[in-house]
């Protein structure tokens, strides 16, 4: 069984404030914390790939072990090919190991995690990648543009001691319009449709793959979720039936960076005490799914 | 009671606020709801009316007032 060994994480330097971004867009800084509980975001002055190679060099110094493959997730490329993931391969001096696009938003952590966890038999360790810079993909629309940052999550999946136990995957191309990133226009997003979505499919995809593992709820000692909006993380909390306190939660200080969040979110939390670990994402798709881990 | 008694009643309890207006005002441009208000307006409405909505169902402009809601779950009954 695979296990996860370990995570990165690489935030820019630029703090963009509530303030700031309200003076930008014309509207109060409280109603931006309060539609979504951030208060301050990165926008980067890197690409995604080098946003996307620093997270993976804090990894990798953290946990030297031979990598076999490299995934690599983004919604917000900056080209349409090649993805980051062979530059940032390449980066790591690992030129020749077979690299991997998710060209995918804020799910392409989880499902980059998951498809690792089954292919570490033939590739051996897996690093997984998920790098965004959505501050290009933004434009005018307030109630878009408040919600994202940039920033990447790395994380190594083999032989670690954290167990991969279960993970489930699910799309629905019915909803593809509703949140999408075309070429040369801003994101659009239907708010009111993914969060009616997000809000029962991502608990749904949770009990999932809890109940099928003989577990419930209340047995995750921690939730890593994307953090797309905190209101969405409280909803799902009551949803489960669990406090809101169980999710680990940084979407203050950093946004909604997208596919990195879930990463990120790991990379801070992953210290702290918890066996039971229950990792979840929706997104752009629409694409969504869950991953129960187990610490020994 | 009628079915858009009904579904007032359950908009009221999940908005805690009292449905004044016409049964066509967007219960978005009045206030009343706002996106997670959504997801506990369908439960209610799964609840109260013993339906199951699907999640193929799930389009905002369904539950855009009491007379699209109202319609919506005598669809579904």
């Amino acid at each position: 069984m695979a296990g996860i060994i370990g995570f990165g994480a690489y935030l820019p330097a630029r703090v963009v404030t509530n303030a700031e971004l309200a003076s930008r867009l014309g509207c109060d800084p409280d109603w931006i914390f309060e539609a979504s509980g951030i208060r301050e975001r990165r926008y980067a002055e890197e690409s995604v790939a080098e946003l996307g190679l620093a997270a993976a060099r804090d990894c990798v110094a953290k946990h030297p072990v031979e990598v076999g493959m490299v995934i690599a997730a983004s919604g917000s490329a900056e080209r349409r090919f090649p993805g980051p993931a062979a530059t940032i391969a390449s980066g790591l001096g690992l030129g020749g190991v077979p690299a991997i696009d998710l060209p995918m938003a804020s799910a392409g952590g989880l499902y980059g995690m998951s498809l690792a966890s089954r292919l570490t038999d033939v590739y051996g360790n897996i690093l997984v990648v998920a790098a965004e810079k959505m501050s290009s993909a933004i434009g005018d629309d307030k109630n878009t543009a408040i919600l994202f940052g940039d920033g990447a999550g790395a994380c190594l999946i083999g032989d670690g001691p954290c167990a991969i136990v279960d993970s489930v995957l699910h799309s629905d191309g019915a909803f593809a319009e509703d949140l999408r990133l075309g070429l040369n226009e801003p994101i659009y997003m239907n708010g009111r449709s993914v969060i009616m979505q997000a809000a029962r499919k991502i608990p749904a995809s949770i009990i999932e793959v809890l109940e099928r593992n003989g577990k419930i709820a209340a047995d995750v000692d921690v939730f890593l979720m994307h953090q797309a909006n905190q209101n969405l993380i409280d909803k799902v909390a009551k949803t489960l039936g669990v406090p809101s306190a169980k999710f680990y939660s940084n979407i203050a200080h950093y946004g909604n960076t997208s596919s990195a969040s879930m990463l990120i979110a790991a990379k801070e939390w992953w210290q702290g005490s918890g066996k039971t670990i229950c990792f979840a994402a929706f997104g752009a798709g629409f694409q969504w799914g869950a991953l129960l881990a187990s610490r020994a | 009671m009628d079915t858009k008694t009904r579904v007032t009643t359950v908009i009221q309890s999940v908005t805690e606020k009292t449905v004044t207006g016409d049964d066509e005002e967007s219960l978005f441009e009045s206030g009343l709801l706002d996106s997670f208000a959504l997801p506990d307006l369908v439960s209610g409405l799964e609840k109260e009316f013993g339906i199951a909505i699907p999640d193929s169902d799930l389009n905002p402009r369904k539950f855009e007032s009491v007379a699209r809601i109202t319609e919506y779950v005598e669809s579904r009954m």
